[in-house]
């Protein structure tokens, strides 16, 4: 039978169920995209809850009575807690002076057109951050700090201060000039200006780029698995360290996964407008 | 005070940028720049500096062992790289539309891209466990046979390819879907007046109009493969044997546990010419089309 035979009820018909099919096949599909992006997360939540018996079964165990067991040696026995202030006072830290040398050159750049030091700031992100890493650590054997917070605030710095200033620039662009020339005219400073209408007005934008630089420092790896030590080891090391301890605790693996991985998470829901921005370095807008 | 005031307007161009040059110039040329200097020598931590001119860089030219992680790390980048873009592109085209709960959808794909990579390689490698990891139970459940994923020599590549593209294919989806939000509509439906079926529209519209959303998302993804670090690190660190021990894996070692700083700062080198070298050639090609 061929289309031409149909009726137009038919004809109908036939379409309506193909689109229907088409429908249902989209969704389909949406559905196993989120359940393969989902999957790793479930499999380390239940990996945390699961005793030890459980996690080397053979055959996965997937229904269990959970248990916090995992969370609480890691926990105690640990230091996880030391481990996650560390990386708190590092990302807090690097944040901040990233905020503090960012923002204004953010600002000149968006203002002046500085498009050449926007391009050395982005060259600085292309660049390997190993390349900066064995002449810092040479650096900073030498000055004695490493295993300080100055050596990882400073290289955490290398991460965040040009998220930092690529966001803001095409957030300053966006504030209208007219509103800083009002302020000039008024006899307001440059620098004034910067500080009580600029910088207000682009609150959001700030919040943003400090959240990206706070999960970037906390989610940073290479700088401190060489720079930190007993003192200031900060979670994703101390976790790292984990598998070395020859026999694998699963459980405390998929509990210290989940606890490094929260924050991040609470950090992202807020701030999710921007997370693609930022990964682009302002190159792909929210 | 108001002379000061008006100096520091003067020169505001210079004096707003100054305190985050200054950190530039300290925290990354001087490091790029030391490098050089250190690549002349040889040299180990703790011990005593030789020059030794251009010694560095014949060694690391006729090393086996460079050519194989040069060859690992493009064949980790041009294996992910390509996957991740068709991915992203089904992806994308998945998501243009509106369906129930496209919100929680979104964020969903977020996760990947921004946990705690050393987390999540801490779970692939648990997942990929050739007795206990679940993908094992996974491949037996549809019929397949196990697999040895990274104890494998010939798989360890493959298989971190697969973490990495689980990783990062959303983010290519979220920028091209941002871009398919600037086609404008009526393309669509004057393709769909003149008879063009949905291949056609995508094909004629909707690829041209992302067409640069695409390369900056390829250049984005290129440069951060080429230069990946810690899944690679964390799951095999670099292992079996070299199997997948990239460049940049190569150079960490180098420093850090053989200590030889000098050797590594020529790799080093290396690395960032070669990653800084795709880029502008991937920049160029963007500026041709």
């Amino acid at each position: 039978m061929t289309a031409a035979a149909l009726t137009p009820a038919q004809a109908k018909a036939r379409a309506r169920r193909a689109r229907l099919l088409t429908t249902v096949g989209v969704f389909a599909l949406i559905a196993l995209v989120l359940a393969i992006m989902l999957f790793p997360f479930y499999w380390m939540v239940l990996t945390s809850l699961r005793s030890q018996v459980d996690n080397v079964s053979r055959v996965p165990v997937w229904w269990f009575t959970p248990t916090w067991e995992n969370y609480q040696n890691v926990i105690a026995r640990n230091n996880f807690l030391t481990f996650t202030w560390n990386s708190f006072v590092v990302a807090a830290l690097s944040t901040g002076i990233g905020l503090v040398l960012g923002l204004p050159a953010a600002y000149s750049i968006a203002r002046f057109k500085q498009d050449g030091l926007a391009l050395a700031i982005l060259i600085a992100r292309l660049t390997p951050y190993i390349t900066y890493l064995v002449p810092w650590y040479l650096a900073f054997r030498a000055l004695g700090l490493i295993d300080t917070y100055v050596a990882l605030t400073l290289t955490h710095l290398i991460v965040g201060m040009p998220l930092i200033v690529w966001i803001m620039i095409s957030f300053f662009e966006g504030v209208p000039q007219d509103l800083e020339e009002a302020a000039f005219v008024d006899g307001a400073t440059r620098i004034g200006t910067f500080l009580r209408v600029i910088l207000p007005l682009s609150t959001p934008g700030i919040v943003a780029a400090s959240i990206l630089a706070f999960i970037f420092s906390w989610n940073q790896f290479l700088f401190s698995l060489v720079l930190s030590g007993p003192n200031t080891r900060p979670v994703p090391v101390a976790v790292f360290n984990f598998i070395s301890y020859g026999q694998i605790d699963f459980g405390g693996l998929g509990a210290a996964a989940v606890m490094i991985t929260l924050p991040v998470l609470i950090l992202t829901l807020i701030i999710q407008r921007w997370i693609v921005t930022g990964l682009t370095m302002g190159a792909v807008k929210g | 005070m108001k002379n000061a005031s008006t100096w520091i307007d003067r020169h505001a161009r210079y004096l707003f940028p100054l305190p985050a040059v200054l950190a530039i110039l300290v925290l990354i040329v001087a490091p790029v720049v030391t490098n050089f200097v250190l690549s002349l020598y040889d040299y180990f931590v703790g011990g005593r500096a030789y020059f030794v001119g251009l010694e560095n860089y014949q060694r690391g030219l006729t090393d086996p062992r460079v050519w194989n992680g040069v060859r690992n790390t493009f064949y980790f980048t041009f294996t992910a790289v390509p996957l991740q873009l068709l991915l992203g592109i089904g992806i994308a085209v998945l998501f243009n539309r509106d369906f129930p709960g496209k919100g929680i959808a979104r964020t969903i794909i977020l996760l990947p891209m921004v946990a705690t990579p050393v987390a999540i390689a801490l779970i692939w490698a648990l997942m990929f466990n050739p007795s206990l990891g679940v993908l094992n139970y996974f491949l037996e459940t549809l019929g397949l046979s196990r697999s040895l994923w990274v104890a494998q020599g010939s798989l360890a590549i493959p298989s971190l390819v697969l973490v990495d593209t689980w990783q990062w294919s959303p983010m290519i989806a979220l920028i091209l879907l941002a871009a398919m939000q600037g086609v404008p509509t009526e393309h669509y439906e004057a393709a769909r007046i003149d008879g063009a079926n949905a291949w056609q529209s995508f094909w004629h519209i909707t690829i041209p109009g992302i067409r640069s959303a695409i390369v900056v998302a390829l250049i984005l993804r290129a440069v951060d493969a080429l230069k990946t670090f810690d899944i690679i690190y964390v799951i095999t660190e670099g292992g079996p044997g070299t199997a997948s021990e990239t460049l940049n894996v190569l150079a960490f070692k180098t420093g850090f546990q053989f200590f030889h700083a000098g050797y590594a700062a020529t790799l080093l080198i290396f690395l960032m010419f070669l990653v800084l070298g795709i880029a502008v050639l991937l920049n160029a090609i963007r500026r041709r089309t």
